[in-house]
């Protein structure tokens, strides 16, 4: 439905933006904005996501490109993670006496 | 084993009431995404619309830097509308959609935002009142059930601070100035404040939106809460720069630990939500002329990101 909207009234498309805070830190997604193309998005970002100072990296992503898990299958999707309980280090039974491990 | 209509509506509930946060692709009743819909719009339309009447004084501000600092609020209130406009958007409305309702006035924003910035001194008034209102209305938003609003309003209130703080300096300023400049912040103050307390809505009793809004916690206290809290802090405020309060039934009551407080013009707030406040006619045509007038550049940056588009893609031919 959005789509054909968008080409119908000339709507700019819908980018997602994410932005790495800091030089060792992940990107993390701030919000979303409509611009022409992508290097509007990133100016966009820019002056609307990093006005303190927050980001040292953005990069932006057309929405329609985002694909997600469907939250409804999370139960079956993750099930097989949900009984390994030997992935976590607490599992394992050691003595005390064990030191740096 | 099936999930029944009702054991949708059931799981959802249950995740509210254990605070688990919605997020865009759950299941969700339609009338919590209608209310969503039309909440989060609005509140976004509130901002845009919002930045006109402090926007009206960006070029007389007294002094380079209470211009510098009233630009910068300004465009965070724009900021705001968007991080709002992108909340709403994964409810499944457009944007284009979102704006079509405003300029039709079929969409309402907040109606404080239609009154007049007459003077220097509303810039404090608006910025420490408003502002302040605001602010009390949204921390509570920030554990709003619904993620997207809810990380909307984190990023908002770590804006927002500021705002009210310049607001407050400024009133300070004039009450600690010359005669002229202490009359122009407490009459200010006189035309402020009661549209200030009238943003927390109607009375709890004669609120019919409210029940629903907070078994689904996307309203977390009610109206009649938050009015007494920015009351009880905000005389306080007032007391500390010499300011009055135009309250004559303004009056600390020591058993119940706040402040009682007159009655409301409750004709003027209906009035004023109905459409005829002084401002509402200016405001809403300022942002149909935005919309109309820009269309040019709208459709201008469409055409020239297709233009480059084809130019990159020739030169990628060329080089082959």
């Amino acid at each position: 439905m959005s789509a054909q909207n968008n080409k119908a009234q000339n709507e700019w498309p819908l980018w997602e933006v994410f932005i790495r805070s800091k030089a060792g830190l992940d990107h993390k997604h701030a919000g979303s904005l409509h611009a022409a193309d992508a290097q509007m998005a990133i100016e966009n970002a820019r002056d609307v996501y990093t006005r303190r100072m927050e980001g040292v990296s953005i990069w932006v992503v057309e929405s329609k490109y985002i694909h997600a898990s469907n939250p409804d299958d999370a139960a079956s999707f993750y099930e097989p993670a949900n009984d390994k309980i030997y992935r976590h280090p607490t599992f394992y039974n050691l003595p005390d006496e064990l030191t740096h491990m | 084993m099936p999930m029944t209509a009702q054991s949708f509506e059931q799981h959802f509930q249950d995740k509210i009431d254990n605070e688990i946060t919605i997020e865009p692709r759950d299941w969700m009743p339609d009338d919590y995404r209608k209310t969503l819909i039309r909440q989060i719009s609005q509140h976004a339309h509130s901002e845009i619309v919002g930045m006109l009447p402090e926007g009206n004084w960006i070029t007389r501000a007294p002094s380079l830097r209470r211009k510098a600092v009233l630009l910068a609020k300004v465009q965070d209130e724009g900021g705001h509308g968007l991080y709002l406009y992108s909340a709403a958007e994964t409810l499944g409305i457009t944007r284009d959609e979102m704006l079509a309702q405003l300029h039709s006035g079929k969409a309402k924003y907040s109606s404080i935002f239609n009154y007049p910035t007459l003077t220097w001194a509303d810039m404090g008034a608006v910025g420490w009142l408003v502002d302040g209102a605001a602010i009390m209305n949204q921390v509570p938003l920030c554990r709003t059930s619904y993620g997207p609003y809810a990380r909307a309003m984190v990023r908002v209130c770590k804006e927002e601070s500021f705002h009210q703080r310049q607001g407050f300096e400024i009133m300070m300023r004039l009450a600690e100035g010359t005669e002229v400049q202490k009359k122009m912040a407490q009459d200010a103050l006189n035309r402020w404040w009661w549209p200030s307390i009238m943003m927390f809505g109607p009375k709890d009793d004669d609120s019919a939106h409210s029940a629903q809004s907070m078994a689904w916690r996307i309203k977390r206290f009610s109206n009649d809460e938050l009015r007494q809290k920015f009351i009880d802090v905000t005389v306080e405020q007032a007391k500390l720069i010499g300011l009055t309060i135009p309250d004559p039934d303004l009056k600390w009551n020591e058993e119940k630990g706040h402040y009682d407080f007159g009655e409301i013009n409750w004709d003027e707030f209906w009035n004023v939500v109905k459409g005829n406040g002084p401002c509402n006619k200016e405001r809403l045509t300022a942002r149909q002329n935005a919309w109309n007038n820009g269309a040019w550049v709208r459709e201008a940056a469409l055409a020239y990101s297709e233009k480059r588009k084809q130019r990159a893609e020739k030169q990628a031919v060329d080089a082959a």
